[in-house]
Protein backbone atom coordinates (compact mmCIF):
# COMPACT_ATOMS: atom_id res chain seq x y z
CA UNK A 1 0.00 0.00 0.00
CA UNK A 2 1.34 3.69 -1.18
CA UNK A 3 -0.31 6.35 0.16
CA UNK A 4 -1.53 8.31 -2.43
CA UNK A 5 0.18 11.53 -1.20
CA UNK A 6 2.67 10.22 -2.44
CA UNK A 7 1.97 9.66 -5.85
CA UNK A 8 0.67 13.39 -5.67
CA UNK A 9 4.12 14.19 -4.63
CA UNK A 10 6.24 12.68 -7.67
CA UNK A 11 3.52 14.22 -10.04
CA UNK A 12 3.66 17.41 -8.17
CA UNK A 13 7.81 17.49 -8.89
CA UNK A 14 7.40 16.52 -12.34
CA UNK A 15 5.13 19.32 -13.12
CA UNK A 16 7.17 22.00 -10.98
CA UNK A 17 10.67 20.57 -13.46
CA UNK A 18 8.21 21.27 -16.52
CA UNK A 19 7.59 25.04 -15.25
CA UNK A 20 11.12 25.77 -14.39
CA UNK A 21 12.36 23.64 -17.48
CA UNK A 22 9.44 25.99 -19.41
CA UNK A 23 10.73 29.05 -18.10
CA UNK A 24 14.94 29.20 -18.02
CA UNK A 25 15.28 26.94 -21.04
CA UNK A 26 16.32 28.70 -24.25
CA UNK A 27 15.58 26.11 -26.98
CA UNK A 28 11.92 25.97 -28.50
CA UNK A 29 12.01 22.20 -28.71
CA UNK A 30 13.22 21.82 -25.12
CA UNK A 31 10.87 24.74 -23.61
CA UNK A 32 8.20 22.01 -26.26
CA UNK A 33 9.47 19.50 -23.99
CA UNK A 34 8.75 20.67 -20.89
CA UNK A 35 5.11 20.99 -21.76
CA UNK A 36 5.42 17.12 -22.12
CA UNK A 37 6.57 16.97 -18.91
CA UNK A 38 4.05 18.79 -17.19
CA UNK A 39 1.11 16.74 -18.97
CA UNK A 40 3.02 13.96 -17.48
CA UNK A 41 2.88 14.75 -14.47
CA UNK A 42 -0.85 15.74 -14.31
CA UNK A 43 -1.44 12.21 -15.97
CA UNK A 44 -0.08 10.66 -12.74
CA UNK A 45 -2.13 12.19 -10.64
CA UNK A 46 -5.37 11.44 -12.69
CA UNK A 47 -3.71 7.59 -12.56
CA UNK A 48 -3.36 7.90 -8.84
CA UNK A 49 -7.20 9.60 -8.03
CA UNK A 50 -8.73 7.02 -10.40
CA UNK A 51 -7.23 4.52 -8.50
CA UNK A 52 -8.20 6.17 -4.64
CA UNK A 53 -11.76 6.62 -6.12
CA UNK A 54 -12.50 3.72 -7.82
CA UNK A 55 -13.42 5.57 -11.14
CA UNK A 56 -12.25 4.63 -14.28
CA UNK A 57 -12.75 8.18 -15.40
CA UNK A 58 -9.52 9.34 -14.39
CA UNK A 59 -7.75 6.94 -16.90
CA UNK A 60 -10.17 7.90 -19.65
CA UNK A 61 -9.07 11.42 -19.17
CA UNK A 62 -5.61 10.20 -19.45
CA UNK A 63 -6.14 9.72 -23.04
CA UNK A 64 -7.77 12.48 -23.81
CA UNK A 65 -4.82 14.25 -22.56
CA UNK A 66 -2.04 11.86 -24.63
CA UNK A 67 -4.61 12.78 -27.38
CA UNK A 68 -4.12 16.66 -26.64
CA UNK A 69 -0.10 16.03 -26.11
CA UNK A 70 0.05 14.19 -29.73
CA UNK A 71 -1.57 16.96 -31.27
CA UNK A 72 0.16 20.01 -29.92
CA UNK A 73 3.11 18.04 -30.44
CA UNK A 74 2.26 17.46 -34.23
CA UNK A 75 1.48 21.45 -34.64
CA UNK A 76 3.99 22.70 -32.25
CA UNK A 77 7.15 21.24 -34.42
CA UNK A 78 5.41 22.10 -38.10
CA UNK A 79 5.37 25.69 -36.02
CA UNK A 80 9.16 25.02 -34.73
CA UNK A 81 10.57 23.64 -38.39
CA UNK A 82 8.55 27.05 -39.81
CA UNK A 83 10.61 29.21 -37.68
CA UNK A 84 13.67 27.55 -38.47
CA UNK A 85 12.75 28.19 -42.20
CA UNK A 86 12.84 31.89 -41.86
CA UNK A 87 14.85 32.53 -38.65
CA UNK A 88 17.22 29.59 -38.93
CA UNK A 89 17.78 29.76 -35.08
CA UNK A 90 15.46 28.06 -32.33
CA UNK A 91 17.00 30.72 -29.95
CA UNK A 92 13.90 31.83 -28.18
CA UNK A 93 15.44 35.14 -27.45
CA UNK A 94 16.18 35.34 -31.10
CA UNK A 95 12.53 35.00 -31.87
CA UNK A 96 10.65 38.22 -30.40
CA UNK A 97 9.22 39.68 -33.29
CA UNK A 98 5.72 38.45 -34.98
CA UNK A 99 6.81 39.58 -38.26
CA UNK A 100 9.65 38.87 -40.62
CA UNK B 1 8.67 -1.87 3.96
CA UNK B 2 6.43 -3.78 1.06
CA UNK B 3 7.53 -4.49 -2.16
CA UNK B 4 5.12 -2.09 -4.12
CA UNK B 5 6.00 0.98 -1.71
CA UNK B 6 9.75 -0.55 -3.35
CA UNK B 7 8.73 -0.19 -6.65
CA UNK B 8 7.40 2.70 -6.26
CA UNK B 9 10.16 4.31 -5.10
CA UNK B 10 12.47 3.14 -7.52
CA UNK B 11 10.38 4.09 -10.37
CA UNK B 12 9.95 7.35 -8.85
CA UNK B 13 13.85 7.59 -8.50
CA UNK B 14 14.01 7.09 -12.27
CA UNK B 15 11.10 9.31 -13.47
CA UNK B 16 12.88 12.60 -10.73
CA UNK B 17 16.22 12.14 -11.99
CA UNK B 18 15.07 11.84 -15.65
CA UNK B 19 13.22 15.30 -14.80
CA UNK B 20 16.20 16.76 -13.57
CA UNK B 21 18.13 15.59 -15.84
CA UNK B 22 16.04 16.99 -18.43
CA UNK B 23 16.84 20.76 -17.11
CA UNK B 24 20.81 20.12 -16.20
CA UNK B 25 21.14 18.83 -20.00
CA UNK B 26 22.05 21.81 -22.66
CA UNK B 27 21.65 19.43 -25.52
CA UNK B 28 18.03 19.19 -26.75
CA UNK B 29 18.86 15.22 -27.69
CA UNK B 30 19.98 14.52 -24.05
CA UNK B 31 16.48 16.54 -23.10
CA UNK B 32 14.79 14.11 -24.94
CA UNK B 33 16.53 10.74 -23.74
CA UNK B 34 16.17 12.10 -20.40
CA UNK B 35 12.50 12.73 -21.27
CA UNK B 36 11.93 9.23 -22.63
CA UNK B 37 12.99 7.38 -19.12
CA UNK B 38 10.61 9.45 -17.33
CA UNK B 39 7.81 8.32 -19.47
CA UNK B 40 8.70 4.51 -19.28
CA UNK B 41 9.19 4.97 -15.29
CA UNK B 42 5.81 6.50 -15.67
CA UNK B 43 4.28 3.77 -17.41
CA UNK B 44 6.21 1.52 -14.61
CA UNK B 45 3.99 4.02 -12.25
CA UNK B 46 0.83 3.22 -14.06
CA UNK B 47 1.19 -0.56 -13.93
CA UNK B 48 1.80 -0.47 -9.98
CA UNK B 49 -1.38 1.13 -9.92
CA UNK B 50 -3.23 -1.44 -12.40
CA UNK B 51 -3.99 0.45 -15.34
CA UNK B 52 -2.90 -1.42 -17.67
CA UNK B 53 -3.96 -0.40 -20.45
CA UNK B 54 -2.75 3.09 -20.15
CA UNK B 55 0.69 1.98 -19.18
CA UNK B 56 0.92 0.59 -23.06
CA UNK B 57 -0.41 3.46 -24.46
CA UNK B 58 1.94 5.82 -22.14
CA UNK B 59 4.88 3.29 -23.69
CA UNK B 60 3.41 3.26 -27.43
CA UNK B 61 2.08 6.43 -27.68
CA UNK B 62 3.79 8.82 -25.76
CA UNK B 63 7.43 7.51 -25.60
CA UNK B 64 7.34 5.42 -29.01
CA UNK B 65 5.54 8.11 -31.37
CA UNK B 66 5.25 11.58 -29.73
CA UNK B 67 9.22 11.05 -28.60
CA UNK B 68 10.22 9.46 -32.00
CA UNK B 69 8.86 12.89 -33.36
CA UNK B 70 10.59 15.03 -31.48
CA UNK B 71 14.12 13.06 -31.46
CA UNK B 72 12.97 13.53 -35.55
CA UNK B 73 13.17 17.58 -35.32
CA UNK B 74 16.05 17.70 -33.34
CA UNK B 75 18.03 15.67 -35.98
CA UNK B 76 15.95 17.44 -38.68
CA UNK B 77 17.04 21.29 -37.56
CA UNK B 78 20.88 19.83 -36.70
CA UNK B 79 20.00 22.01 -33.27
CA UNK B 80 23.54 22.68 -31.39
CA UNK B 81 23.87 23.27 -27.80
CA UNK B 82 21.26 25.97 -26.50
CA UNK B 83 22.98 29.60 -25.71
CA UNK B 84 22.78 30.71 -22.20
CA UNK B 85 22.31 34.59 -22.30
CA UNK B 86 21.66 36.97 -19.55
CA UNK B 87 18.38 36.60 -19.06
CA UNK B 88 18.25 32.82 -19.00
CA UNK B 89 21.07 33.46 -16.05
CA UNK B 90 18.55 35.30 -14.25
CA UNK B 91 15.85 32.73 -15.27
CA UNK B 92 18.23 30.08 -13.80
CA UNK B 93 18.71 32.02 -10.63
CA UNK B 94 15.39 32.47 -9.58
CA UNK B 95 13.63 29.76 -11.42
CA UNK B 96 15.32 26.68 -9.53
CA UNK B 97 15.10 28.28 -6.29
CA UNK B 98 11.19 28.76 -7.36
CA UNK B 99 11.08 25.08 -8.50
CA UNK B 100 12.12 23.63 -5.42
CA UNK B 101 10.66 25.71 -2.47
CA UNK B 102 7.05 24.96 -4.96
CA UNK B 103 7.64 21.22 -4.40
CA UNK B 104 9.04 21.46 -1.13
CA UNK B 105 5.80 22.92 -0.30
CA UNK B 106 3.27 21.14 -2.54
CA UNK B 107 5.42 18.19 -0.28
CA UNK B 108 4.19 19.11 3.03
CA UNK B 109 0.63 19.95 2.01
CA UNK B 110 -0.22 16.36 0.63
CA UNK B 111 1.98 14.42 3.02
CA UNK B 112 0.36 16.48 6.16
CA UNK B 113 -3.18 17.40 5.09
CA UNK B 114 -4.14 14.25 2.68
CA UNK B 115 -4.97 11.98 5.64
CA UNK B 116 -4.55 8.32 5.33
CA UNK B 117 -5.76 7.36 2.41
CA UNK B 118 -3.95 4.90 0.20
CA UNK B 119 -3.71 3.05 -3.16
CA UNK B 120 -3.28 -0.83 -3.43
CA UNK B 121 -1.27 -1.90 -5.99
CA UNK B 122 -4.11 -3.11 -8.84
CA UNK B 123 -6.26 -1.65 -6.90
CA UNK B 124 -8.50 -0.72 -10.37
CA UNK B 125 -7.67 -3.27 -13.30
CA UNK B 126 -7.94 -0.95 -16.20
CA UNK B 127 -7.89 -3.29 -18.81
CA UNK B 128 -8.81 -2.90 -22.70
CA UNK B 129 -12.22 -3.94 -22.22
CA UNK B 130 -13.61 -1.76 -19.33
CA UNK B 131 -11.88 1.16 -20.80
CA UNK B 132 -13.54 0.57 -24.41
CA UNK B 133 -16.83 0.19 -23.15
CA UNK B 134 -16.25 2.84 -21.41
CA UNK B 135 -15.08 5.57 -24.03
CA UNK B 136 -17.56 4.38 -26.45
CA UNK B 137 -20.71 4.71 -24.12
CA UNK B 138 -20.09 7.29 -21.49
CA UNK B 139 -17.73 9.70 -23.02
CA UNK B 140 -18.70 8.86 -26.67
CA UNK B 141 -18.93 12.88 -27.55
CA UNK B 142 -15.97 13.71 -26.31
CA UNK B 143 -14.25 11.01 -28.02
CA UNK B 144 -15.78 12.05 -31.77
CA UNK B 145 -14.82 15.67 -30.85
CA UNK B 146 -11.35 14.00 -30.53
CA UNK B 147 -11.05 12.75 -33.59
CA UNK B 148 -12.19 15.91 -35.59
CA UNK B 149 -9.32 17.99 -33.18
CA UNK B 150 -6.93 14.99 -34.74
CA UNK B 151 -7.91 15.93 -38.26
CA UNK B 152 -7.38 19.61 -37.49
CA UNK B 153 -4.13 18.64 -36.41
CA UNK B 154 -2.46 16.79 -39.31
CA UNK B 155 -3.76 19.27 -41.74
CA UNK B 156 -2.23 22.04 -39.82
CA UNK B 157 1.22 20.02 -39.46
CA UNK B 158 0.74 19.51 -43.15
CA UNK B 159 0.44 23.09 -44.05
CA UNK B 160 2.62 25.05 -41.45
CA UNK B 161 5.62 22.46 -42.46
CA UNK B 162 5.25 22.30 -46.39
CA UNK B 163 7.26 25.01 -48.20
CA UNK B 164 4.88 28.13 -48.96
CA UNK B 165 4.02 28.32 -52.66
CA UNK B 166 5.51 31.72 -53.49
CA UNK B 167 8.88 31.86 -51.92
CA UNK B 168 12.09 31.08 -54.01
CA UNK B 169 13.27 27.51 -53.19
CA UNK B 170 16.61 28.29 -51.82
CA UNK B 171 19.69 26.76 -52.99
CA UNK B 172 21.78 24.11 -51.38
CA UNK B 173 25.10 25.40 -50.00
Amino acid sequence: MVPLSYYLVLSGFLFACGVTGFLIKRNIITIFMSIELMLNGVNLSFVAFAAHWHSLAGQVFVFFVMVVAAAEAAVGLAIIIAVYRTRETLNVDQVNLLKL
Amino acid sequence: MSVHLILFLAFGAVAVAGGVNLLAQTHPINSALSLIAVMAALAGEYLLLGAEFVAAVQVIVYAGAIMVLFVFTIMLLNTGEEERTKGSHIAILFGIPGMLVASLLVAWVMLRHSGTGAVAAGALPGDPRTIGQLLFHEFLLPFEITSVLILIAIMGAVVLASKPPTAPARKVD
